[in-house]
């Protein structure tokens, strides 16, 4: 223990430049949980952004009672209850193993996601003209045809730089995984630190994360530098994509103005 | 029945307790123009809506081309008709709208062959002969590859008339085409719609350009709260009107 805050810099150094392979392991879980977990959610989201946006009213109520319950109780919790009131399959790909509890962890936050993503989407899909859609029907397209075609893909730039944010936010919400015993980032830093007591691995694991926080601004910038291209007649530089990414305010009020 | 392109008996519509649409009866044959005028909220849009179904009517019929649009008939009721049907319908009719409503993910070539390509199921490369080809009729061989962000009112209304025009359709609807344009643009529009008129295409067009009416129209159609009030070929309907609110509302706009 350190009476004083010393900071130990061979651990940092060690844990940054020269990390072995348990760390890899566990950085690598991090990285393949916050990927499908976003994944996912997205997916679930648009789902339940469609049901929420369709005429059939009974789809509409499961939305809202969906949105309303993951929204509204801890993710901790959801977790919890997820690992251990079901029985989850430990998966073996080749030498790549997922633990069963990876597994509920990545259910858990997908489904938590999802009720962020539906409110993102629906929102992506309101600030789409209603003569859109009008216009499609009128040449013809069915309401599925017309969301598919003409309606999502206009939704897309308004819903990529918040959705960006979203994967920002899941990549270090992983890391409440550990609790049910997951060997991911925190819990590598976290077992160091039961054993050595020396804080600095937390340190450590706040460098990786920041790292790969960073490198997403990154392609998310080139992400919306892509969807912007046919935007009506203005673009914005890469340098100005990464800016506004940088502050998740301007660039959601950037995607909004078209 | 043969030629008539649209028919339309005793539509009636109402927005909650606002009675739009009060007994509209019309019937068009091939190759006909005709330019609905009237004061604004007299309903005009809203029939023209209705004809494409983008409007549920309250009551009454609207057949084009002989089949019964977004309804069906059951006994002697009308109920409404399945979504795929509506679709397959609304492809008999193109629409222009007031504000274009262009597709603005999507080059004014791609605007023109979206529908070809993923409603009727055209081959890319014949839909997109056929939209060069439209493009050059309304004047734009030189925009193919532009965005509508880039594109002038103008010429966005007239990417507007061959995305509708592509899908070959019976009738056409314009729904004040050119209100939402600036003047000196109009022109180029109303042209379009003229040359359109003379080849023959069976159109109906709602519109405060009294001088497109009088030149174009095979008849003119005056509405005023919710109904018909007077019809008739533009040299009449002009110099001699007889109902009292037409002369009131052309000697308002003339």
């Amino acid at each position: 223990m350190h009476g004083l805050v010393a900071v130990d810099l061979h651990v940092i150094w060690q844990q940054v430049f020269h990390p072995d392979s348990v760390f890899f392991r566990t950085l690598w879980a991090t990285v393949y949980i916050s990927i499908i977990a976003q994944t996912a959610g997205v997916l679930l989201g648009l789902l339940a952004a469609l049901a929420r946006v369709s005429r059939f009213a009974p789809l509409r109520w499961i939305s809202g009672v969906y949105v309303w319950v993951f929204r509204g109780t801890p993710v901790l919790v959801q977790i919890f209850y997820v690992y251990f009131a079901f029985s989850w399959p430990t998966l073996h790909f080749g030498f790549w193993t997922v633990p069963d509890a990876a597994i509920a962890g990545i259910v858990a936050l997908s489904i938590n996601e999802g009720a962020y993503m539906r409110e993102i989407i629906r929102a992506g899909i309101d600030s789409v003209d209603k003569g859109q859609m009008e216009a499609a029907k009128s040449v013809g397209m069915t309401y599925g045809l017309a969301m598919r075609r003409i309606i999502l893909p206009q939704a897309a730039r308004v819903i990529v730089p918040p959705l960006g944010n979203e994967f920002n936010n899941m990549m270090k919400t992983t890391s409440l995984v550990y609790t049910i015993g997951v060997f991911e980032m925190f819990a590598f830093a976290e077992q160091n630190y039961s054993q050595f007591f020396i804080a600095d691995y937390f340190l450590a694991i706040a460098v990786w994360y920041l790292l790969l926080t960073t490198v997403w601004t990154f392609i998310q910038a080139y992400i919306e530098r892509r969807l912007s291209v046919s935007e009506r007649g203005e673009e914005l530089s890469f340098r100005e994509r990464v800016q506004a990414a940088w502050n998740p305010m301007t660039s959601w009020a950037r995607g909004g103005g078209g | 029945m043969s030629g008539v392109v649209m028919h339309a008996e005793d539509v009636h519509k109402s927005f909650g307790r606002l009675h739009v649409l009060k007994g509209v009866s019309l019937e068009m044959t091939k190759g006909e123009t005709v330019c609905i005028i009237g004061p604004s909220g007299s309903g005009k849009t809203t029939f023209i809506r209705c004809i494409n179904h983008l409007e549920k009517m309250d009551s009454g019929r609207i057949e084009v081309n002989g089949h019964l649009i977004g309804y069906r008939q059951r006994g002697d009721k009308l109920v409404e008709d399945r979504e795929k049907n509506i679709a397959r319908q609304r492809t008999e009719i193109g629409m222009v709208f007031q504000r274009f409503n262009l597709f603005p993910h999507k080059t004014a070539l791609e605007n023109v062959i979206e529908a070809p390509v993923h409603v009727l199921r055209t081959p890319k490369e014949q839909a997109i002969g056929l939209g060069k080809a439209l493009l050059e009729r309304v004047g734009l061989a030189d925009k193919f590859d532009t965005y509508p962000g880039k594109l002038s009112g103008g010429q966005q209304q007239r990417v507007a008339i061959a995305r509708a025009l592509a899908m070959g359709p019976a009738l056409m609807l314009f729904d004040e085409a050119t209100s939402a344009l600036d003047p000196e643009v109009i022109g180029e529009v109303l042209s379009v719609m003229e040359e359109l008129a003379r080849a023959g295409t069976t159109m109906i067009v709602v519109t405060h350009e009294m001088g497109f009416a009088r030149k174009v129209a095979s008849r003119v159609v005056m509405m005023d709260d919710g109904q018909i009030i007077e019809e008739g070929p533009p040299e009449h309907f002009f110099e001699e009107p007889e109902h009292e609110r037409t002369k009131q509302f052309l000697s308002k706009i003339l």
